[in-house]
């Protein structure tokens, strides 16, 4: 019955598109569009919410007589569908919200208005199809309503690229998902999920699936090395359809690799964990370094997204060799942590690019070096923003760090794991996780710092105006939510054990009836983590030193100019700039990484030219990938070109050569 | 119940009280060795007095987070410290943070000191916050990696589990043991901001770390950072002493005389582990900054060397 209810929602979104096509242009549209969102997607996020949360745990189906013939439109919603449907819509709720604000500037409403709804719409169809084709139509369906909204903007410079190289690599990773369902599906063609499972491949048939979803469901995740579109798309969009796209949309991917690899491919070979921890460990880290060089704060979050990533495949990668050894209650606790980070990177990843979004209306710029003192500007927006950057930063007592503590503690147990070769790796991808986590915290400190912080730089970021209230809310409500699942994240651990129990088949132990609220991810003598506690004492222990210093010692206080070590200069320029902040950093990874260089440019004595400092970086990843596909595929189009301008004669010789050479592979074949 | 939220209360003013007489002590004895008189033992605690009574003065452009932080920084410092077993073990709340969310609380303490350094818009404040995160990038992995190998070797994250099972005879002598207290150590130095990587003595030298990101504060604000640096440097001794040098702890219930004792063995181990501090800064010379990252780099890299040693086999 929920299946029925959530389809329902979805043909409300569904339907709102060509309404909000016809009724683009009227004044109206855009509050009617988002508000209509908004109630709709926090239906769904109930009716998720109430699947997810039902005990014991219930599995409702649906079939509609749509798609292929014989097969019709099968949908499901299990425990893992209603998590992720919790996610999606929570994410659609909040970027609905916001938008009844920040979309009310928007230049070109007709360009994002009809597609919003669609793409929310294709979100959830993602995560309730259950069979084969459902799930490749919605998927194909959300990747082109997102590149329709990626270019929405594209009169500005670059988006029509980020739209071009989005449509390829979402193009490719499609394909490789064709396949792989194709794989599954085996010579019966059994599209319907029920029978992949039942039919469970084997062997090296399922080890090409895994590496099949692994290429399909990260391109769309941002998986190192696909992860090349993803920094160029998230941030051309509008900033909630940003927000939309690098916190949930990726985790649909997310959902896709867990459904295929968890779900459908049955028991997992131990050398599997190694590829996903591989690839987890180096998209982190790659991730997080990306994100340093960046002055471009929606690119910089975008980046931010490949390295959350990484972080949540570590998580999968630990449940997978777990799972594969046999060991389930580590492999649930993996699965949690992996899980939970799905949840929290989707709560503060979209409250970064809502508030990236509001500084963009309200300077008009998105590049670092040209804001700065938002703070005295926008106060609220700072402060929501800032939480933003402590819970992704990983600091108790947010969000981010349990579920990174979860990741760690299962680190922690798989020395019990026989494998040699995971041996090897679990420390390396722990030390990893660990410098990517360090490394977000420098990259945050960069981010607001720079932005927020210091005087400003333009006259832009001196005028700039808070913004609206409908966008405040979105923010505030994401904030709070960082907070509450960061000290009570005993509910949240607790709303994914059916999750869990049907993948790995047990959860982790039940968290909420411990006392103070306390997580114990095994045994209470083995590790414990006490939110609640933390956060009352770190308030209490503040609030009690600023009383009695203010009681007891002085209060005084007297404004003055800076100090500066005694040579303060008034020119804003003088202040540190986002890539001075991050010089260091790029000195010590970016040599290697980057293969970056600095030239110095001093003019000669008696010049008054000023002397310059360039910067050069290399994206070895795209010099060494990418181009050279490029080049190649411009080559080989430049070389058949010819063969557009034949005449008819020789074409019918093409054809008949080509049917010849069937009919012979053909005959061989058999 | 009482009893036990009485000790914790007790610990907690125990180390706010002890911190600024360990700094004295390492500045005392650093002046000895220099054949320097030096401040007197007690010159911290006037310090802090002298600059609480003194008012404020706020940098024309800060913001209220440039005013707050202290606080941050204080309290999240404090409640670390107030964690980790000084001498003894069984705290109360213990097991509300392990020692990964110890090292993620200062973590949060430096996150916003950082910010501070960039909050006036001041070039100094930017190297110093800019250099203090590339330092912390390199540190704080190579700490995980350390808490690692000893959760590995004790089976557990938490300080008191460690602490009570490093008592115990069936650790041994162990290679990845050397190597973590090895790397402990240089990140011990590395965090404080001691020399060779920092030296915490200076002004107005390009050198500079932590110095330089505090240069804005004044009066009370610079009072709470100072102390919590002190808390720092007392946080890292303990750590080091609770699980490397872990005789003499008191057990949870143990009686007055037990306490004593143990007491006693603390203060001893702190003025070791502040003789040998001295020691070893009046004898080694300050590195160029981008020496640190080699530096810390060693440290991480034996910190995973120890790790991956357990992973092998679990007694070495």
């Amino acid at each position: 019955m929920m299946t029925v209810y959530a389809l329902a929602g979805v043909a409300v979104l569904l339907a709102l598109a060509p309404i909000a096509l016809a009724f683009a242009a009227s004044a109206r549209a855009t509050d009617a569009v988002y508000g209509v969102a908004l109630v709709t997607t926090s239906a769904l996020c109930v009716i998720a919410m109430a699947s997810l949360f039902e005990r014991p745990a219930v599995v409702s189906t649906a079939v509609l007589p749509i798609g292929l013939p014989w097969l019709g439109a099968h949908f499901r919603i299990d425990a893992l569908a209603a998590f992720f449907l919790v996610v999606v819509n929570l994410g659609g709720v909040a970027a609905s919200l916001f938008a009844l604000g920040y979309g009310r500037h928007e230049e070109s409403p007709q360009r994002v208005l009809p597609f919003y709804p669609a793409y929310l719409a294709a979100m959830n169809l993602v995560v309730m199809a259950d069979d084969a084709f459902s799930f490749l139509v919605a998927w194909e369906f959300m990747s082109l309503t997102s590149w329709a909204l990626v270019i929405a903007h594209h009169r500005d410079a670059g988006n029509i690229r980020a739209g071009y190289i989005y449509l390829l690599m979402a193009g490719f990773g499609t394909f490789a998902l064709l396949l792989a369902f194709g794989l599954l599906a085996g010579d019966n063609g059994n599209y319907a999920f029920d029978t992949i499972r039942a039919a469970r491949p084997a062997g090296g048939l399922a080890a090409l699936v895994l590496i099949l979803t692994l290429i399909g469901a990260g391109s769309k995740a941002g998986v190192v090395p696909l992860h090349a579109w993803l920094p160029l798309a998230h941030p051309a969009a509008p900033s909630h359809v940003s927000a939309l796209m690098s916190g949930v949309m990726t985790k649909v991917a997310v959902y896709g690799f867990v459904r295929v690899v968890f779900d459908l491919l049955g028991a997992p070979d131990w050398w599997w964990s190694m590829v996903v921890l591989a690839v987890g460990g180096v998209t982190a880290v790659m991730g997080v370094l990306y994100a340093l060089m960046q002055h471009d704060l929606k690119r910089l979050l975008a980046y931010h997204t490949v390295e959350n990533i990484g972080i949540i495949y570590i998580g999968l990668g630990l449940a997978l060799a777990f799972k594969a050894h046999g060991m389930a209650v580590a492999a649930a606790l993996a699965l949690s942590a992996a899980l939970f980070h799905v949840f929290n990177h989707s709560v503060f990843k979209s409250l970064l690019f809502f508030g990236a979004g509001a500084v963009l209306n309200a300077t008009g710029e998105r590049d670092m070096e040209h804001l700065g003192g938002l703070i005295h500007r926008m106060p609220q927006t700072a402060f929501v923003f800032l939480v933003g950057c402590a819970a992704i930063s990983a600091l108790p007592p947010l969000n981010g760090f349990v579920s990174e503590w979860l990741t760690f503690q299962a680190i922690l147990l798989s020395p019990q794991l026989p494998s040699w070769g995971l041996k090897f790796l679990v420390p390396a991808v722990g030390a990893l996780l660990a410098l990517s986590a360090a490394l977000a915290a420098a990259c945050f400190v960069k981010a607001f710092g720079v932005s927020f912080l210091g005087r400003a730089r333009t006259p832009q970021a001196a005028n700039a105006q808070e913004t609206d209230s409908n966008s405040l809310a979105a923010m505030y409500f994401l904030a709070a939510l960082c907070l509450v699942a960061g000290v009570l994240p005993g509910i949240f651990i607790d709303a994914l054990a059916p999750v869990t129990h049907a993948l790995v088949g047990t959860s982790m132990p039940h968290q909420s009836g411990l006392d103070w609220l306390t997580v114990v991810p095994i045994a209470q003598s083995r590790s414990s983590y006490n939110g609640l506690l933390v956060f009352l004492f770190v308030t209490l222990s503040g609030s009690i030193a600023a009383f009695a210093i203010h009681r007891l010692a002085s209060d005084r206080l007297r404004r003055g100019p800076a100090w500066d070590c005694g040579y303060p200069d008034p020119s804003p320029a003088t202040q540190y700039t986002a890539s001075s902040f991050a010089q260091p950093i790029r000195r010590v990874y970016g040599t290697t990484v980057f293969r970056a260089r600095e030239i110095g440019e001093m003019p000669p004595p008696g010049s008054t030219a000023p002397a310059r400092l360039t910067v050069v970086l290399h994206d070895l990843i795209w010099d060494a990938g990418y181009a050279p596909i490029a080049t190649f595929i411009g080559y080989a189009a430049d070389r058949l070109n010819v063969l557009q301008f034949l005449t008819i004669r020789r074409y019918l010789t093409l054809v008949f050569a080509a049917l010849v050479l069937l009919l012979l592979v053909l005959a061989i074949w058999q | 119940m009482i009893r036990d939220l009485a000790l914790q209360g007790a610990q907690m003013l125990f180390v706010l009280g002890l911190a600024p007489l360990l700094t004295g002590f390492v500045r005392k004895v650093k002046a000895r060795l220099l054949r320097r008189r030096g401040p007197p033992l007690l010159q911290p605690y006037r310090d802090l007095a002298r600059l609480l009574r003194k008012e404020v003065v706020l940098a024309d452009g800060a913001s209220w987070l440039f005013r707050v932080i202290p606080y941050i920084v204080f309290a999240g410092t404090w409640v670390a410290a107030s964690l980790v077993p000084t001498f003894g073990s069984g705290l109360l709340f213990s097991w509300s943070a392990d020692l990964i969310a110890i090292i993620a609380l200062l973590g949060s303490a430096r996150f916003f000191l950082a910010l501070a350094g960039l909050d006036v818009g001041t070039a100094f404040g930017g190297i110093g916050s800019s250099r203090e995160v590339m330092i912390a990038s390199l540190a704080e992995p190579a700490m995980l990696m350390i808490v690692f190998t000893l959760a590995l070797i004790a089976g557990s994250t938490q300080l008191s589990t460690m602490a009570a099972y490093m008592v115990s005879a069936t650790v041994g002598l162990r290679v990845s043991l050397g190597l973590a207290l090895l790397a402990l150590i240089m990140v011990a130095i590395a965090e404080n901001a001691r020399i060779p990587v920092d030296n915490p003595a200076t002004h107005l030298e390009l050198t500079m770390v932590h110095e330089a990101m505090v240069l804005e504060y004044s009066g009370r604000h610079l009072a709470l950072i100072d102390l919590s640096s002190e808390l720092k440097l007392l946080l890292y001794v303990s750590v080091i002493a609770c699980l490397f040098v872990p005789w003499g702890i008191v057990p949870p219930g143990a009686d007055a005389q037990a306490i004593a004792v143990g007491l006693a063995c603390y203060l001893g181990k702190l003025a070791a582990g502040g003789v040998l501090l001295a020691v070893f800064e009046t004898s080694i010379a300050k590195m160029r900054v981008f020496r640190v990252p080699a530096f810390l780099g060693a440290a991480l890299m034996l910190g995973l060397l120890a790790t991956l040693l357990l992973f092998v086999s679990g007694s070495l």
